[in-house]
């Protein structure tokens, strides 16, 4: 279990997503995290089907907008919904793992469909007292 | 909005001037209530797009306009090619060519209210909705290329729909100079089993009874009668367009320093129109337009298949289809000069007025039918272009009601089942596959549509024709 915090934030009529942990793969995940939670409520979804997303970019923000977008892409066009993500990171390029399960819109009752990951208010940063937040707006 | 920064230039028209990096100035059509409720972002953005190169007049923000990424939602701004101008990818946004279409039923409210909850029913099993829904059509390669060039047209010679259509379709159901190579393969993929989907958010398609005539004369010539049924449907092409968004604008964002384009939001990443970059983008980006016309000319001919079984007589003549996330190359008059201009409309219509040689002849006299969407409980409006519609922002339009207030906001004010029992005492049947979905996009979220309208007609952007309410809204 990657630990950290996934949390949501107010951007008029779309979403913003952040994630924070201890290290910027930790902020990676969860900032995905945050990003499946608009669509279904994760204590609704089980984690028995995993995928895997490699991602490359120049840097650390585009990093970020890739990662996401392949999860949108993944949770697009396998119609599924994930609860949990592993990433792990060597130089620019992005190892993802993303455990869920296809949507059931009887028992998942999906919300909204996130349509892309958008470069306002993207950041990767490390605080001074070295966490890391992953954070962008989603379309939605 | 803080109004330091503005100058008023009319009762309804706030100026910008130009500075810094600014190019051209930024002018906001609000009225007082408006002005004060609108974030400061949006002052802050359309002055952003007003810094980009090749930008023409001014860059322009509609009375229904929030904060968006780049350009604000409810953003215009026209370049020129030969001025250097730019595409941008973030000026069309995520969900290309969204936009309304409306259908006349000819039918009443009297006619309805008996068969009401058996029609929304119908109408909510046979619309697919909502997230991870899938239409009917898998397309494969050959035929996806096809519907990317063929549009509307290639939807009715699917046998969804009617040819005469599309005179009531902007640029008569094709775009022409779609690049069906210019689409990804992953933007492809992601389409293939969302043909004829009406997705999810604020995408709806709304049972709605003519319940005010503003303007008598443009009223009996849209065909639209006081207490009349209509079914408007609001929605784009998918995630087709919303992958090639994501495509390029990261393709544009990384291209930018070569190209020696200098943006003061990454959301404003954009490519000279003439370069290889900006004439993919745009063959991709007309691409989805088709899609997205021939994906709510699918959702026509499921509406009218369902309307058909309730009332055979009705045939669901289209009124118009507008699109209101794009950039279309069209000729305007700047300062007595004739130009051609590449416009971005995002969150915004466009709204010819009467005599345009684009406009259907039966519709020419009038001016182009302009669709003001509200929320599932309140009224929605058709305007119309006016006569003066060219002196204005290109010839544009508001499009919707426009958000107060954030989803987090809305979700922690009412909870989804409330909203529908509420609404089903009021009389309009809501039936959707999200309970949270409904609470987010509940009608308190969002701005009075009556004083979006009001400013837009006394702007003179459009002029108002007739007001509508909801009696059923199937919401995605």
């Amino acid at each position: 279990m990657t630990e950290g915090c996934a949390l949501q934030f107010p951007h008029g009529a779309d979403i913003g997503v952040r994630g924070s942990g201890d290290t910027r793969e930790a902020a990676f995940a969860q900032a995905a995290a945050a990003l499946a939670a608009s669509v279904v409520e994760p204590d609704s979804i089980s984690p028995t089907e995993m995928v895997s997303i490699t991602c490359s970019a120049p840097n650390d923000r585009l990093l970020l907008y890739d990662w996401l977008n392949a999860v949108i892409y993944e949770m697009a066009v396998r119609r599924m919904a994930f609860s949990r993500f592993e990433v792990s990171l060597r130089d620019q390029t992005l190892e993802g793992r993303a455990w869920g399960e296809t949507i059931d819109p009887a028992r998942h009752a999906p919300v909204v469909e996130p349509k892309g990951a958008t470069m306002t208010e993207l950041k990767v940063e490390q605080s001074p007292d070295g966490s890391w937040i992953a954070q962008c707006i989603v379309d939605v | 909005m803080d109004r330091s920064g503005l100058e008023r230039i009319a009762l309804n028209e706030w100026r910008i001037p130009p500075t810094g990096p600014m190019r051209v100035p930024a002018v906001i059509f609000a009225d007082e209530a408006l002005i004060d409720g609108m974030d400061n972002k949006v002052a802050e953005q359309i002055s952003n797009v007003a810094s980009l190169p090749g930008i023409v007049e001014a860059a322009y923000a509609m009375p229904d306009a929030h904060w968006g990424y780049g350009f604000p939602i409810g953003g215009v701004a026209a370049f020129d090619a030969e001025k250097d101008g730019i595409v941008c990818a973030g000026g069309v946004g995520f969900d290309i060519s969204c936009g309304v279409r409306t259908l006349l039923t000819g039918v009443t409210r009297g006619d309805i209210e008996p068969v009401k909850l058996d029609l929304a029913e119908s109408l909510f099993r046979q619309i697919p909705a909502g997230v991870g829904s899938r239409g009917k059509l898998d397309l494969d390669p050959a035929a996806m290329d096809a519907m990317l060039l063929g549009g509307a047209r290639w939807a009715i010679d699917q046998g969804y729909g009617d040819a005469e259509d599309l005179d009531r379709v902007e640029e008569n159901g094709v775009v022409p100079g779609a690049l069906a190579e210019a689409v990804s393969e992953k933007a492809k993929t992601r389409q293939r089993r969302e043909m004829g989907t009406l997705g999810s958010g604020n995408h709806y398609l709304e049972v709605q009874e003519v319940i005010e005539v503003a303007d008598p004369v443009a009223a009996a010539s849209f065909g639209l009668r006081l207490g009349e049924i209509v079914v408007s449907i609001h929605c784009g092409s998918r995630g087709l367009g919303h992958q090639i968004a994501t495509d390029y604008q990261r393709e544009m964002a990384v291209a930018m320093p070569q190209l020696g384009i200098v943006v003061p939001d990454l959301d404003l990443a954009c490519a000279p129109i003439r370069s290889d970059l900006g004439a993919r983008y745009l063959g991709a980006m007309r691409a989805a337009i088709n899609c997205a016309l021939a994906n709510r000319q699918i959702l026509t001919h499921l509406t009218r298949r369902v309307f058909g079984h309730y009332f055979p007589s009705a045939k669901l003549e289209l009124l118009f289809d507008v699109s209101h996330n794009t950039c279309k190359e069209e000729t305007h008059r700047i300062g007595g000069r004739t130009r051609r201009l590449f416009v971005h409309r995002k969150g915004a219509t466009r709204a010819f007025g009467p005599g345009h040689i684009e406009l259907p002849l039966a519709l020419r006299n009038v001016g182009q039918p302009v669709f003001i969407g509200g929320s599932m409980g309140t009224r929605s409006a058709i305007m119309a272009g006016t006569q003066d519609a060219e002196e204005h922002a290109f010839a544009s339009a508001c499009h919707g009601a426009g958000r107060q207030l954030s989803r987090h906001q809305a979700l922690k004010q009412w909870h989804g089942r409330q909203v529908v029992d509420d609404l089903a005492n009021a009389g309009i049947i809501i039936r959707s596959p999200s309970s949270r979905g409904v609470a987010e996009e509940a009608p308190g979220a969002y701005k009075d549509i009556g004083a979006v309208v009001e400013a837009t007609h006394r702007a003179g952007l459009a002029r108002k024709v007739v007001m509508l309410a909801p009696v059923v809204c199937i919401k995605g």
